[in-house]
């Protein structure tokens, strides 16, 4: 097919013509049940009012099974058990014991890595090269790696005996679902204390997943609880009295309306929270390395991330080459089916993010700001949104300002590294950064400038569990991963 | 007022001191004109008027302190370290001014005035060797699976805002605002309300030890007034609320959620040997990424 240009074939910078057959993975290795109960003491069961709501498949509208809505009633029953089973199993358990639990967790993600995979990507609607060679392998590193420490946590700093915070109330966003869960159940299990975890309403699947997974490695009862439900669910357990760390991850918002809530209260909080990235590239970088940073920073995942690279600042002398090599690239993006292996951008997860993103760009060009796409055909069902461009952005505008969570990148121009960096910084958030340079010392000049708790240097968005992640300002604060991570869920 | 501990000669009219506020690196009165009367511990004798500072002054303080931040917070760790462990050898040269004031701000006597001069003195030395240590201790390199060099350091947090404990008037204030200057951040201080005069006298010696205007901003005034301005400000990035009024704390927390502040609320035995953690809680972790090729 690669020699046969046809209609709708993208030019690449070869001068070749392409076209790709459908790739598409098979759905088969998932088998979805037509409904779902909550996970709680080691057994799945309705909720208490028998409430449910549908999951959807964005790519499609299709609804894929129904699971149980969690109330107060089944928050008490979750935190219950979970603080009995800190209390009489895991707590007083040797960490050389809950180390290989977790490890057992994270050998049945790896065999059944498909699987999540596949569910992840219809669940969530990203392209399954991601779900596939990202988000599960992660989840199951990130499980490998925290298994290590539950034994040896007397060298990791934080004195010589710390000790578990009890009963961790967990709740995390829909963009990364099952390996939101892994960063926020594994560390927390491997120090000894017990979790209730609520994944997001449009991605409850591969948490219940992991459910199965924890019962088929045989973890006791009450030591995960997983909570489906939205905002309500989400709110009554971090409220609730029985939970003695509160961890979040999501959108600034809700960060501090949580933190409102339990001001004055002796909850360990830590919350990792939104972002608006600056990538800055300099004259001197390496321009078609930078363009797939660039790519690979605003339309990974469709754009869906907190630490999106979404405010590119470019050196005024390269400004025109790097957005005409960056639209020439865009145009070999291929957005459609999450399923087909060759699909770069899948599907924006709700209806509700599609409008948020649909009214922010909205606003980019009402306040004059020059918008772009490739010409891509779009799905005529599920929650689509093109790969954009934004040049002519100043700072004052709400794209340069405000999360966009979606493929819309805001390009900014710059004279000086000093500029650079004011620029950069001048945003309420501060999670991530990158720099494109091939001057060392200009790297390390920015990277202690710059504030912000992730800084990429001529590379972007790469993660390990090794790697602490998180915020600087309002970016939220407490780090996920490596040793410091640990410190979260600690008396430290 | 307090002529008496320095024993002038009686002939001679002793020559008192002003209290004011100490805001980026200069000692003015509250914009407010207001003053309060503070008095001894024991026996309730007026001592001094001390500056009343206002939601102004607080800001003013804010401001200062981000103008300070750049400069300290990048720093050499070394120079910190030696810039704190000059103030302990200003105050060592002062210590009976201090033990004196201590005396009649705490009402307790004249030995247990000195060890407490003493024990905040040997703090500051325990802080002036953590700079250009905390980075090794709390940061390090880490392995990634994949061609990375990837390392971890702690950065200090920014504008910290710290409400000193309402009894200890000099080592606990010492103890709360060196973990906090210790690691780059600039410091806005809400000194003991009832007891304010050491910690003005403590501002004398962070003026001349060569540490740089602002870095440390010292208020005297309403605990209540000042620190509901300072936990709800926006240009501040943390708040010590271990010296707030147990009650007010709560209040506090929830106004500096609206920034995403960082609240401390830590151990207030001031007589322990103290952790690294209070000089932790005002770091952020910083991890850098670079590709290894050849």
């Amino acid at each position: 097919m690669a020699d046969k240009a046809g209609e709708g074939a993208v030019a690449v910078t070869s001068g070749l013509d392409w076209q790709y057959a459908p790739a598409p993975e098979s759905r088969d290795v998932v088998a979805i049940a037509p409904r779902y109960g909550l996970f709680v003491n080691g057994e799945f069961t309705q909720a208490a009012s028998g409430r449910t709501f549908p999951t959807i498949n964005p790519a499609t509208e299709e609804e894929l099974t129904v699971v149980a809505q969690a109330g107060p009633a089944d928050v008490d029953r979750a935190v219950a058990a979970a603080r009995t089973a800190f209390e009489q199993v895991w707590g007083p358990m040797p960490g050389s014991e809950r180390a290989k639990y977790l490890y057992r967790i994270a050998r049945i993600i790896q065999e059944r890595s498909r699987e999540f995979a596949v569910l992840e990507s219809i669940d969530n609607g990203k392209p399954i090269k991601e779900t596939r060679d990202v988000d599960i392998p992660l989840a199951a590193a990130h499980f490998f790696y925290y298994a290590g420490w539950a034994d040896k946590l007397s060298y990791a700093g934080f004195g010589p005996d710390p000790r578990p915070l009890g009963v961790a109330g967990q709740v995390i966003p829909w963009n990364f679902p099952l390996l939101m869960a892994a960063w926020k159940l594994a560390p927390a299990l491997a120090t000894g204390n017990t979790c209730v975890l609520k994944p997001a309403e449009t991605t409850p699947l591969t948490a219940l997943l992991l459910a199965e997974v924890c019962q088929q490695a045989d973890l006791p009862p009450g030591v995960v609880n997983v909570l489906t439900g939205a905002g309500g669910t989400g709110a009554a357990l971090v409220a609730h009295p029985g939970v003695d760390k509160v961890a979040f991850t999501g959108s600034t918002e809700v960060g501090i309306a949580i933190t409102e809530k339990i001001a004055g209260s002796a909850k360990k909080l830590t919350l990792e929270l939104g972002g608006k990235a600056a990538n800055v590239v300099f004259d001197d970088a390496p321009i078609d390395q930078a363009v797939e940073g660039i790519v690979n920073g605003i339309f990974f995942n469709q754009g869906q991330v907190c630490c999106a690279g979404s405010r590119l600042l470019v050196q005024e002398s390269v400004a025109e080459q790097v957005v005409d090599r960056l639209r020439r690239r865009l145009a070999t993006l291929r957005v459609g089916d999450p399923l087909d292996k060759n699909t770069d951008l899948g599907a924006i997860n709700s209806r509700r993010q599609l409008e948020k993103i649909t009214e922010l760009t909205a606003a980019g060009e009402a306040e004059g700001a020059e918008r772009w796409s490739p010409p891509c055909e779009l799905p005529s069902r599920g929650y689509w949104f093109a790969p954009t461009v934004f040049t002519g952005v100043s700072q004052a505008h709400r794209i340069a300002r405000e999360e966009i969570f979606g493929p819309v990148l805001s390009v900014l121009t710059f004279r000086t590294p000093q500029e650079a960096v004011a620029k950069a910084n001048n945003t309420p958030y501060g999670l991530s950064a990158g720099i494109w340079t091939e001057k060392g010392s200009r790297i390390l000049w920015m990277a202690q400038r710059l504030r912000a708790g992730v800084v990429w240097a001529n590379t972007f968005n790469v993660f390990d569990p090794a790697s602490p992640f998180g915020g600087y300002k309002e970016s939220g604060f407490g780090r996920e991963g490596g040793r410091h991570g640990l410190a979260a869920y600690l008396d430290a | 007022m307090p002529d008496k501990p320095a024993q002038p000669d009686a002939a001679r009219l002793a020559v008192r001191k002003t209290y004011k506020l100490y805001v980026g690196g200069a000692f003015p009165r509250s914009e407010s004109g207001r003053s309060y009367q503070v008095r001894a511990a024991k026996g309730g004798e007026l001592l001094a008027f001390a500056a009343q500072a206002s939601r102004k002054d607080a800001r003013d303080a804010v401001e200062a302190a981000r103008a300070a931040f750049g400069a300290w917070s990048s720093a050499t760790a070394y120079n910190r370290g030696q810039v704190l462990y000059r103030a302990a050898e200003m105050i060592e040269g002062r210590a009976g001014q201090f033990a004196g004031e201590i005396l009649a701000a705490e009402g307790m006597s004249m030995t247990a005035a000195r060890r407490t001069v003493a024990a905040a003195i040997d703090r500051l030395v325990w802080y002036a060797g953590w700079p250009d240590k905390v980075a090794q201790v709390a940061g390090g390199a880490n392995q990634v699976a994949g061609p990375y060099f990837n390392f971890s350091v702690p950065e200090p947090t920014g504008v910290v805002a710290v409400i000193a404990p309402a009894e200890s008037s000099l080592l606990g204030l010492v103890s709360v605002v060196a973990p906090v200057i210790a690691t780059g951040n600039a410091a806005v201080v809400v000194a003991s309300e009832e007891r304010p005069l050491p910690a003005i006298t403590l501002s004398e010696v962070l003026a001349t030890c060569d540490l740089p205007g602002g870095v440390v901003n010292m208020l005297t005034g309403r605990t209540g007034e000042l620190a509901a301005v300072l936990a709800g400000h926006f240009d501040v990035n943390a708040i010590d609320i271990t010296g707030a009024a147990a009650g007010s704390r709560a209040e506090l927390a929830r106004l500096a959620a609206a920034n995403v502040k960082r609240v401390f609320l830590g151990e207030d035995d001031w007589a322990e040997t103290p952790t690294p953690r209070r000089m932790l809680a005002f770091t952020e972790t910083k991890t850098v990424w670079h590709p290894v090729g050849s």
